[in-house]
């Protein structure tokens, strides 16, 4: 529970918010080791740690443990989840003043209010300066939006396959996704804690159609190509036919044994709102006026050659701004099959990158 | 003055005449060599760019600032006057189009220096004169259908264009194979060259 009450970019406040973490590693005495990581839309603080609600390994145990990339032999890693988000920290199904869950009453966030919670954190540990923060996706506009409103708080600031603003084309997906959980009759104007119906039908076609923006198409056809689902032939229906059918539907309702559709709701929309430059006036380079001349933070920007969803191009835009500020950055795009999600996989290139921007 | 390793003679000629403390973009920056050197023996604030992501891992794990690009594209991102000095050593025989390239350089930088081979050095005119063959020598060493080097050029050239440009020569260091040798006759003997350059006023 934070001590002070959090003021978000709405004008409403949040006056009590829990933020719920793990840590990994131990805290040097001078307190200089600390890395936050920065979860992802559906993430949370299980960053290398077993998930309690699906069993499965930590979203990003191939980066993060002793003597992994981000080795926790070295350093202390701190994960927490955004508020706004279902695993602990306060959002939508929290209790409000009134001890019934906020549902729809509560207050709209951004990706800043996201940042502010997790400094919030920061200040309750003692943590004046982190040796970096982490994240990829959604976490890299944590990274990013930590960087520019809050300068001294992270010496490295690592940013993964991100943005510094959400495209039409982002939004669009985001707006379908959100449209198919309001559209479910058991989503009920998002009041629907009170008993079971709750709105997987309309949650599982939102991760499906996220699901297909994380993936590249030659991975996609690599995986499934036009391959049946335990059958030999077309069956003239509409159960799941092919493979990439059957993948979708088990992603989504896998995604509504552990999500909250209201958290969806909410999260989008911070991403939807997130413009960097927006915040800072309009142009992007003036959000990294703390950075000048080799005093600020060093930056790392890493894309992917087939994320279709924040495309290097965007990461480029970033860089092009922060040279422009006189920040120390270095950018490199990795050629890696995935999409938008090589961030969480296997790609060699990625692990030597963040270890060597961590150490050097 | 104290060094782990040699540097290349053009790129020791370059770190010998920056000033300490300066900006330096190093284009074409390879595994960072100079620029390590360069913040480590002078103190300067140095940044690179290099096309090659496995060269910009390797600069990123020295604690180097470097940007992956192409610099016939992305220099044009960089702000004018942004370093005092920009670095192209052994690139501009690479670059699309090397006069662009050149007005790149002393925009972004207040002074620019370029190194590259000499195309005009008596072995190379040996080979093309004799073997009737494109040459592949000690300073070019790579076929003609493989290199990297589109724009060939000799010393007199490039004082040809610079002069056209009304660029100015701040200084020139020529070399052959690792000994640096005086200007007399650099058309014929030097197999590489170093000029410093800056933008007449």
């Amino acid at each position: 529970m934070l001590s002070k009450p959090l003021s978000l970019d709405s004008g409403q406040v949040l006056p009590s918010a829990t933020i719920a973490y793990e840590t990994y590693g131990e805290l040097a005495q001078d307190k200089s080791n600390a890395i936050l990581i920065c979860h992802a839309l559906t993430g949370d603080q299980y960053v290398g740690s077993t998930h309690p609600v699906t069993g499965k390994p930590g979203w990003w145990e191939r980066m993060v443990g002793p003597g992994k990339p981000i080795d926790t032999n070295l350093f202390h890693v701190i994960c927490a989840n955004v508020i706004g988000s279902c695993m602990g920290s306060t959002g939508p199904a929290s209790a409000a003043e009134d001890g019934a869950p906020y549902g729809m009453r509560f207050p709209v966030l951004t990706i800043r209010d996201m940042v502010r919670g997790l400094v919030g954190l920061l200040d309750e540990m003692g943590i004046a300066q982190l040796h970096s923060v982490v994240g990829g996706s959604m976490g890299g506009m944590q990274a990013l939006s930590l960087a520019a409103n809050f300068p001294d708080r992270a010496a490295r600031v690592l940013a993964i396959a991100s943005t510094a603003r959400h495209s039409a084309q982002n939004i669009a997906f985001h707006e379908v996704g959100r449209q198919a959980i309001m559209a479910d009759p058991n989503w009920r104007d998002g009041d629907y804690y009170a008993d079971d119906k709750t709105p997987d039908a309309g949650l599982a076609v939102a991760r499906m159609a996220a699901h297909i923006t994380y993936l590249s198409e030659a991975g996609l056809t690599d995986k499934f190509g036009r391959r049946l689902q335990n059958r030999d032939a077309k069956s003239f229906g509409f159960d799941a036919d092919f493979q990439v059918e059957s993948y979708l539907r088990y992603q989504g309702s896998g995604f509504t044994q552990r999500f909250d559709a209201n958290s969806y709701l909410y999260i989008t929309r911070a991403m939807d709102y997130f413009d960097l430059a927006e915040e800072h006036g309009g142009r992007l380079a003036d959000a990294f006026a703390g950075h000048a001349n080799n005093s600020g933070a060093r930056f790392f920007l890493v894309s992917f050659d087939t994320d279709w969803l924040y495309p290097t191009a965007e990461s480029r835009h970033i860089v092009h701004a922060l040279n422009a500020a006189g920040a120390a950055v270095s950018f490199v795009e990795l050629s890696a099959p995935h999409g938008h999600d090589s961030f969480l996989l296997e790609v060699p290139a990625l692990d030597r990158a963040v270890r060597g921007f961590l150490d050097g | 003055m104290a060094e782990g390793k040699a540097l290349r003679p053009d790129l020791a000629a370059i770190a010998r005449n920056i000033t300490p403390g300066t900006r330096v973009l190093d284009i074409g920056c390879g595994d960072g060599t100079l620029l390590s050197h360069l913040r480590d023996q002078s103190q300067v604030d140095a940044r690179g760019m290099e096309i090659q992501s496995e060269l910009v891992e390797r600069c990123v794990t020295k604690g180097l600032s470097v940007v992956q690009g192409d610099a016939d594209r992305d220099l044009s991102e960089y702000p004018d006057k942004a370093f005092d000095y920009t670095v192209l050593s052994q690139t501009l025989q690479t670059a699309a189009r090397p006069d662009h390239m050149l007005d790149q350089l002393l925009r972004v930088g207040r002074e620019a220096f370029v190194s590259f081979p000499n195309f005009a050095h008596w072995r190379t005119r040996t080979a093309l004169m004799f073997g009737g063959r494109m040459p592949v020598t000690r300073a070019l060493p790579v076929s003609w259908f493989e290199t990297d080097n589109i724009h060939h050029v000799t010393i007199a050239d490039f004082r040809e264009l610079i002069a056209q440009k009304g660029v100015a020569v701040e200084g020139c260091w020529f070399f052959s194979g690792e000994r640096a040798i005086s200007p007399v006759g650099a058309n014929w003997r030097a197999e590489f060259a170093v000029f410093k350059l800056s933008r007449n006023l």
